[in-house]
């Protein structure tokens, strides 16, 4: 995708665009629109109504003219004689709009909502499944990506639906048209029709080019979309580095190689207007020939002859819109395949068949020989067994990237183990439910992560029967009350986007208070104080002997000074277990615990540099 | 607009409150969007000559097909060949006018697209580097999907000014106006008949598309409460899935996306009604024709032809008065979106260095801090840090301790000025920061920022952010300065490995020593950790410090931390609390204070000394 040349390699791209997922569907796909399908499924009736109501507005388009020439013919020509057939056209033309105007409002009422609707049932189902699929997937797809398939993706089948009923009866206006004008005199009729065949053969040499040249475009307006969205979520970050300069002109390549797709494109989608206009008027041109000379012959009626002008004027109107309907549905395509792909990622942890609800647990945690690895051929951690005893508190320590993380998130089957069991109150975790094992486990997760919403709300979070007592008792715990008081609107300040106005130990807390309020059995901290200090810890640390009363703790720490008082220390290292034991005897062995103890305070003695 | 209970906006609230709503403002909006659709002249002058040419033609097409209608009847009765003649060349008119028509609507529609996507560039342009310019104190109060809202829909609704409205007055002006007057001339009853549907149709769909316009920016906010709703629903699934929090979250989804819906059910309501009222006035009006203009032409004071020509010339009329009702979406779409872009772009950043403001002249690197007070523009009551005076030397390494909220990140940001201080003087050899150009401060002073951001590409590229010409040694010392070389190294792509946009497939501790890595390749003169360690072992951190201590003597290193032994060896450490300087000194001058640093001393060291086991 670089285009740009430099002599010294540019170690830089805004966005993070792939081109493949752009690539546009075929036309018809039957298992994409089978899938699509379903979801238009409870909204067949309204579909049905409404192409029926298509077909009877554009019968009422087609009889416009015909109601006209029989008027100028059978009345206007006919003489005084003519005047009751003058009026009874009239009347026949007034029922025939009082039905075109009710059967187009009930057409575009009914399919336009029943779209809307289509739209936002397949945007709940994927989201729903988004919140079933397996970390693993979340965890290498970024969000930006996610979200325009919920929305851009979803936005095109919506296009794609309101517009498919009205294809339908372009395709019947074409064919009605046809048939009329052979019907109303076949010779003219013919050598009308005769334009016809040059437009298609001009078409069908235009189609692949056009669609190349739409792809194009389509491709690179997501990636200077994508290129912005960077760049705002990334602003920070920028001015930081000094990026500014760097990132306007890679944008502004992308813009102006988006400008260029743009304007092929726009020419060949203009191209063809001459040819149409000149093809119409080719037909016209025929029609005033021959047509007038078979009036001046008496060998047709001049009615006849102005329904033909009209139904020509009419005529290449069903085929343009049919042609802008094929590139929807190319685009609906694409873009259902990459909703049906979102619908489609499997759901790796699921419940067991017979799975049971893990009610009452004595919050033992166990590993048993577990191996897992995120992808399997690497694990990160390997053959761990160890038993943390109900109502222990137990310390997980250990260099980083050692596997602290992935061990916790096994203990909530973010993830499933290669090999050996996770147990709970000596249950598999794979053998509950996953909705009562989160009923069990509350978790401070490493990156602290707040929503929009008030600071209680965020507290609250989904323990949405916990008063504001409850809330207040857990902030003052964890010694939040006192900045959380000092907010301007105190418990109800609306936090800015992910907590943004607060710094990153008050966010800290907040994520901490929101574990407290879950109130579960298990108690898993995964560096939950590494951004606050000693003091603010310690006040958490005497909380927390008491919140723990009858609890299950787990705790990473990297600063020592927070995990000396657990019950066990258990010590990490590449994915194995090293040691474990209680603060004094790992001290007594010697090794790595003792390594990094000693690193911790080395230099308090003055050994430089520990290790 | 209303006020939204859900919306944070307040930046953009003001844009809204302050342009969209006044009259002359809309008209300001409108004259600068024509502005800069004639940057471009050439090209907005030919679309708008073609449109002048191409609608002249199209009027000529019923004329011609009357005439000929008229021929067949006119010669009917003398049979000479003249007749058939002057068919003929009534036929080449017919013919060579629709296709000349056919090349000026080409001419017409594709440069008025391309006046429309140049302006696209235009603002698309200026719009990037106005992100990139507005300070940190704006992005704090602004929601980021608010401004990819502004940036992809009001500016793509704003962009498309020319053809929708510039170049369509033209059209339409020429089409209804001489159309109109042309069927006036020939019979004026018939005339007023077959032009009765035209203020029915515009005034519906005038009204209609008012409304849709109106209905807009209220379902554009709902969309937006959505899109948050399932962005930090999928940027935060680990809590959502920690918490069991599935179905709340549905819930969530379903109040937001429930309100979305009904608007738009609403919406559908709008358009239908007036689409309908439109056609409806125009078959009665067609009905119209057809009855009086029927019963003239049997009165003989009426040909047939022009008829004809009538009810051609009205099928040819229905679509540019249809897009009367598009035309004032337009420009209430452009007045709208376009002042709220605007809006944005004429934002001046606070934080600025007049151009030409000399770049920071470096000699022996000495950062002061001079009495320095600062509170957020945010919350301008609130004192962040009050009072702050401390220096520092090439060379020497200043610790920054002290509770959550005192005030060390604050700090740290102060010294890129990424905010301007509220009182005192921050000054770099001798040279007050604010007078100095932005970009050279930035060069100079590096904040490893304590939220970690990763872009979504190679690490390589993620490491050389700051510097994106390095070459590969430059930045394979600064990952294994940042302790990160080894693990980089063990991947299968190495340093093209790609990473997600928070890292997820790197562990808490990979992620801050790769943000370390990208704060050291620039080699900038004052370098600032703000808490950049807190997820690495100790045993890393004590390597880490090591590798960092080579290039420490040419610089000014701040670092704030909880754990004390990565600050001890500092020259001087500064205890805040609440924004104020509370204990400074060496590490054995604050332990011989018996202060707050002492305090946390015993307690990472030996607190089991007293509590026992
Ligand atoms: N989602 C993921 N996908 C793939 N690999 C991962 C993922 N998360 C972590 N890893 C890798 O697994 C290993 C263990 O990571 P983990 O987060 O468990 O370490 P940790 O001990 O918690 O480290 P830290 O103390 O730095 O937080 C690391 O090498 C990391 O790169
Ligand atoms: N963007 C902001 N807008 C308004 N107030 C802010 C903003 N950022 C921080 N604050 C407030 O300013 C105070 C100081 O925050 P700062 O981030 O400097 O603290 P800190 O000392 O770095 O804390 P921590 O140890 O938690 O990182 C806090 O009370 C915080 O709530
Ligand atoms: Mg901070």
């Amino acid at each position: 995708m670089s285009d740009h040349a430099t002599p010294l390699t540019l170690r830089a791209v805004v966005g993070s665009h792939r081109p493949e997922e752009e690539l546009f569907g075929s036309v018809y796909d039957p298992a994409i629109i089978r899938r699509i399908g379903a979801f238009v499924r409870p909204y067949r009736r309204e579909f049905l109504i409404s192409v029926v109501a298509v077909l009877i507005f554009t019968l009422t388009q087609l009889a416009v003219p015909m109601i006209i020439r029989h008027a100028i013919d059978k009345g206007v020509m006919a003489g005084p004689a003519g005047m009751g057939v003058l009026r009874l056209s009239l009347l026949a033309f007034a029922v025939t709009i009082a039905v075109n105007f009710i059967a187009s409002h009930v057409q575009e009422t009914v399919v336009g909502k029943a779209a809307e609707n289509v739209l936002f049932d397949i945007r709940r189902a994927m989201f729903a499944h988004l919140q079933r699929v397996s970390l693993s997937f979340m965890d290498k797809t970024e969000v930006g990506r996610l979200m325009s398939r919920l929305q851009g993706d979803v936005g095109s089948m919506q296009e794609f639906l309101e517009t498919s009923v009205l294809s339908v009866g372009d395709i019947v206006l074409l064919f009605g048209i046809v048939t009329l004008m052979l019907y109303l005199d076949v010779e003219l009729g013919l050598i009308t029709l005769a334009v016809l065949p040059v437009l298609f053969v001009v078409r069908l040499y235009w189609l692949p080019l056009a669609r190349d040249a739409f792809i194009k475009a389509h491709q690179t307006n997501s990636a200077v979309n994508g290129a912005l969205a960077e760049g705002i979520h990334a602003s920070r970050t920028v001015q930081a580095m000094g990026r500014e300069g760097v990132n306007a002109s890679l944008y502004r390549d992308k813009v102006l190689a988006n400008l260029a797709t743009h304007l092929h494109a726009a020419r060949l989608a203009q191209v063809l207007v001459p040819v149409v206009d000149t093809l119409t008027g080719l037909s016209m041109a025929l029609v005033v020939v021959l047509g007038g000379s078979m009036v001046l012959d008496r060998q047709l009626d001049v009615g006849v002859m102005v329904a033909f002008l009209f139904y020509i004027q009419r005529f290449f109107d069903p085929i343009r819109s049919l042609t802008i309907q094929y590139s929807v549905m190319q685009r609906a395509m694409a873009s259902g395949q990459r909703l049906i792909e979102v619908l489609d990622v499997p759901v790796s942890v699921v419940d067991a068949p017979g799975a049971m609800d893990l009610d009452q647990t004595d919050g033992s945690v166990e590993f048993d020989h577990v191996t897992f690895g995120y992808n399997p051929s690497q694990p990160v951690l390997h053959d761990l067994t160890f038993r943390v005893e109900p109502g222990q508190t137990v310390a997980l320590v250990g260099p980083t990237g050692s596997g602290k993380s992935s061990a916790m998130a096994l203990i909530h089957r973010f993830y499933d183990v290669t090999s050996g069991t996770v147990r709970i109150g000596g249950q598999d975790v794979r053998q509950v439910t996953q909705a009562s094992l989160s009923r069990q486990i509350a978790m401070v997760l490493q990156e602290p992560y707040l929503f929009t919403g008030t600071v209680l709300e965020n507290i609250r979070y989904n323990t949405t029967t916990a008063s504001r007592e409850a809330v207040i008792a857990a902030a003052t715990a964890l010694g939040a009350d006192a900045f959380i008081r000092a907010l301007p609107q105190g418990y109800d300040t609306m936090l800015g986007e992910r907590g943004g106005s607060l710094s990153t130990g008050q966010r800290q807390l907040l994520s901490f208070a929101r574990a407290l309020v879950a109130d579960a059995p298990i108690l898993v901290l995964d560096e939950a104080t590494a951004s606050v200090d000693s003091a603010t810890e310690q006040v958490i640390q005497h909380a927390l002997r008491t919140l723990l009363k009858g609890r299950t703790g787990l705790v990473i720490a990297h600063r020592l000074a927070t995990v000396r008082h657990a019950d066990k220390i258990m010590v990490l290292q590449a994915g194995r277990l090293v040691e474990s034991g209680t603060h004094g005897q790992l001290l007594a062995q010697a090794g790595l615990y003792a390594k990094l103890y000693r690193a911790n305070y080395a230099s308090f003695d003055d050994i430089e540099g520990g290790v | 607009m209303t006020s939204k209970p859900n919306s944070q906006r307040p930046a953009l609230e003001v844009m809204d409150v302050a342009n969209a709503h006044s009259l002359l403002g809309g008209l300001g909006t409108l004259w600068r969007m024509t502005k800069i659709a004639f940057l471009t002249p050439w090209a907005a002058t030919f679309a708008i000559l073609a449109t002048l040419v191409s609608s002249a033609l199209q009027l000529m097409i019923p004329r011609l097909l009357g005439q000929a209608i008229d021929l067949t009847q006119t010669l009917a009765q003398d049979q000479s060949g003249g007749a058939r003649t002057a068919l003929m060349w009534t036929a080449l008119m017919v013919l060579g006018v629709s296709a000349l028509r056919g090349l000026f609507t080409t001419f017409q529609n594709y440069y008025s697209e391309a006046v429309n996507h140049y302006t696209g560039v235009e603002l698309r342009l200026r719009y990037y580097e106005q992100v990139q310019r507005l300070s940190f104190g704006f992005h704090d109060t602004v929601h980021s999907g608010d401004l990819i809202t502004l940036g992809l829909l009001d500016l793509d609704g704003a962009r498309q000014f020319f053809s929708t409205g510039l170049a369509r007055i033209v059209l339409l002006a020429v089409l209804i106006g001489f159309g109109g007057a042309m069927l006036l001339r020939t019979d004026f009853t018939l005339g007023l008949m077959a032009l009765s549907f035209v203020p029915v149709v515009g005034w519906f769909s005038s009204i209609s598309q008012l409304r849709l316009r109106l209905t807009w920016r209220d379902l554009q906010d709902r969309m937006a409460v959505l899109s948050r709703v399932m962005e930090e629903n999928l940027g935060g699934i680990r809590v959502v899935r920690a918490f069991g929090a599935g179905d709340h979250e549905l819930d969530k989804f379903d109040a937001a996306s429930g309100k979305a819906l009904t608007l738009a059910h609403d919406r559908v309501d709008i358009r239908v009604r007036s689409t309908g009222i439109m056609t409806l006035s125009f078959l009665a009006a067609m009905g119209l024709v057809l009855w009086i203009g029927g019963e003239k032409v049997m009165a003989g004071t009426m040909s047939v032809g022009t008829l004809t020509a009538f009810l051609t010339f009205m099928t040819i009329l229905q679509m540019p008065v249809r897009q009367l009702g598009l035309l004032v979406n337009s420009f209430a779409r452009t007045s709208t979106c376009g002042a709220r872009v605007f809006a944005f772009l004429d934002l001046q950043p606070a934080v600025s260095s007049p151009s030409d403001a000399p770049d920071l002249q470096l000699s022996d690197i000495t950062l002061r801090f001079d009495n320095v007070d600062f509170a957020y523009p945010a919350a301008p009551d609130v004192p962040v840090l009050r009072g702050l005076s401390f220096s520092a030397r090439k060379g020497e390494t200043i610790g920054i301790i002290g509770p959550p909220g005192s005030g060390k990140s604050t700090l740290a940001h102060l010294i890129p000025r990424y905010y301007n201080l509220t009182g005192g003087r921050i000054s770099i050899d001798g040279q007050d920061i604010a007078q100095v150009s932005l970009s050279s401060l930035r060069r100079a002073a590096i904040v490893v920022a304590q939220d970690v951001f990763l872009f979504t590409t190679t690490l390589e590229n993620n490491i050389a952010y700051g510097e994106p010409r390095a070459c590969v040694e430059a930045i394979e010392r600064a990952a294994d300065d940042a302790q990160i070389h080894n693990h980089i190294d063990d991947l299968d792509a190495r340093y093209h490995t790609l990473v997600g946009e928070r890292g997820a497939s790197l562990s808490g501790g990979q992620r801050q020593r790769l943000t370390i890595a990208r704060a050291l390749l620039p080699k900038p003169s004052i370098l600032i950790f703000d808490d950049s360690t807190a997820a690495v072992d100790a045993a890393t951190e004590a390597r880490l410090r090591a590798a960092l201590q080579a290039g420490a003597a040419d610089r000014v290193t701040l670092i704030v931390a909880h754990r004390l032994n990565s600050l001890q060896h500092a020259d001087r450490i500064l205890v805040l609390d609440q924004g104020r300087l509370v204990e400074t000194g060496t590490h054995a001058d604050l332990l011989a204070q018996h202060g707050r640093y002492r305090a946390l001393y015993d307690l990472q060291t030996n607190a089991e000394d007293r509590e026992g086991t």
